[in-house]
């Protein structure tokens, strides 16, 4: 029963910080499908949407705030609230990233894609769920998921450094086809950045548990065609 | 210089204390590093008063009080047969919970009291030594017009810094501050830990403090002491204050500062 307000106030903290994770997974992958689809409206939308995100990651902060003024947290706990001002930034740029697809996805136009998306969609999907997983490691305080998931970064990377070779062959093939390769470009490389960030939370987590600044080293540029 | 602070370090050393049957504390070890400002902090009962105590032998003047371990000052060991309780009280001064100034005497007898209780007469200089003492408790603009008044007249905070000004006029290398804010204001909180800040850069301070959020604000390095099972006060942990408030290593201090117990 020892201070059940703080431990109410942290955990409702928490709670909030998985829900605008949730905001974000869905703005990962709703990105990529009115890509997919070409639907302007959609982008439009989630365009729209991304001031949930931004008042939510604003809510979280003030709530912090407030405990660390009122309640003078200390030790786990403060390391607790420190790690999620970090994540909720993280969060908002994440969300930044699919709104930036939305914004490429509208500035072209009527022009059709390049070509049918499949690697996109998987950079998207893998992206999310590591997303999904970092969350789950800092509610679990689970040290060993939060050194694990930054490593399938490479998969990422992967993907990404696929994709840009083969819009690299389309380009090759048909010069006039630069421009709707490199708006296909920038979508891969906002979910690249989106996975890279992963690992920041994944440090924080750490940083939770142990108290301990590490580096987790999964903010590798894709190859040589890191932009 | 570096042999001048070495002088005012202080080193415990398996430090056992009580009154009667009561163990107090028990098997303290601890080094107090010289110019920095230590805070003990822990429950109730943990025996962190009794612990100061013992650093300038006030804890042996009550009755059934007994001791076992030492306590160096600067390498000495201040229970040695050739120490002077009075004088070693002098190197160690002591700030009390409450403010304690003479009420009978006036703001400059206050200060120089000290010095009378050492027998050092009127020294020469004497105004000029109640000025500085009095500047470096961060008082003497409130008080330089009315030296001669009730030390009793003044405010609570200013009678706070008045005992800290009688604690410095005889120039000691300690200073021992027993829960000094818990009867003050914030502002005048903050005043004695602006003070505190400044005087550890000629004198190494031990702080008693309840509040967490205090040790945490002023100190340099902190020990935590909590009972054992047979309530005795043992020290769990000690280490830079940064590091116990962001991220102790015992559990048992983790439990305490969040809040967990105590």
């Amino acid at each position: 029963m020892v201070r059940q307000t703080f431990e109410q106030a942290l955990q409702q903290i928490q709670d909030e910080l998985l829900v605008l994770g949730s905001l974000v997974e869905n703005a990962i992958i709703e990105s990529v499908n009115v890509l997919k689809n070409r639907d302007v409206e959609g982008a439009r939308r989630l365009i729209a949407g991304d001031q949930q995100i931004n008042e939510k990651r604003f809510a979280i902060e003030t709530a912090c705030l407030n405990l660390i003024a009122t309640q003078q947290p200390m030790a786990g706990d403060l390391r607790t609230i420190a790690a999620v001002l970090e994540i909720v930034t993280e969060l908002e740029r994440m969300g930044d990233y699919a709104k930036g697809i939305a914004r490429i996805n509208i500035m072209m136009g009527e022009e059709p894609l390049l070509k049918p998306l499949v690697d996109i969609p998987r950079m998207a999907e893998k992206a999310r769920d590591m997303l999904h997983r970092a969350l789950d490691a800092f509610i679990r305080r689970d040290v060993a998921l939060a050194r694990a998931i930054p490593t399938e970064d490479d998969e990422v990377d992967g993907l990404y450094n696929q994709i840009y070779r083969e819009l690299l062959t389309f380009i090759m093939a048909d010069p006039r086809s630069i421009d709707r390769a490199t708006h296909l470009l920038w979508v891969a490389h906002n979910l690249e950045r989106t996975a890279d960030r992963v690992t920041n939370i994944c440090e924080r987590v750490i940083f939770t548990v142990s108290g301990q600044m590490v580096e987790l080293d999964g903010d590798t540029q894709p190859g040589q065609y890191g932009c | 210089m570096r042999d001048a602070n070495e002088s005012r370090a202080i080193q415990i050393e398996e430090l056992t204390a009580g009154f009667g049957s009561f163990t107090a504390v028990r098997q303290v070890s601890l080094r107090i590093p010289p110019n920095k400002i230590t805070a003990i902090i822990g429950p109730s009962g943990s025996g962190k008063s009794t612990l100061v105590r013992c650093l300038n032998r006030l804890h042996e003047e009550v009755r059934g009080a007994w001791m076992q371990g030492r306590v160096r000052l600067g390498g000495h060991d201040i229970f040695a047969t050739d120490v002077d309780p009075v004088q070693l009280r002098r190197r160690v001064g002591m700030v009390f919970q409450r403010p304690n100034p003479f009420p009978t005497m006036s703001v400059a007898e206050n200060v120089v009291a000290g010095l009378r209780l050492n027998r050092w007469g009127r020294p020469a200089g004497l105004d000029d030594r109640i000025e500085e003492s009095l500047r470096r408790a961060a008082l003497w603009e409130q008080v330089k017009d009315k030296l001669h008044v009730s030390g009793a007249s003044l405010s609570g905070g200013q009678q706070q810094r008045l005992c800290i000004a009688r604690a410095l006029a005889v120039e000691p290398d300690v200073l021992l501050m027993d829960e000094p804010c818990s009867a003050l204001d914030p502002v005048a909180t903050f005043k004695i830990e602006e003070l505190m800040k400044e005087l550890a850069e000629d004198i190494t301070i031990v702080i008693v403090t309840h509040n967490m959020q205090q040790a945490a604000r002023v100190s340099d390095y902190t020990a935590f002491l909590m009972m054992g099972e047979d309530r005795a006060g043992e020290l769990v942990e000690f280490g830079p204050t940064d590091r116990i408030f962001t991220n102790p290593s015992d559990k048992r201090t983790e439990d305490y500062i969040t809040g967990r117990f105590g």
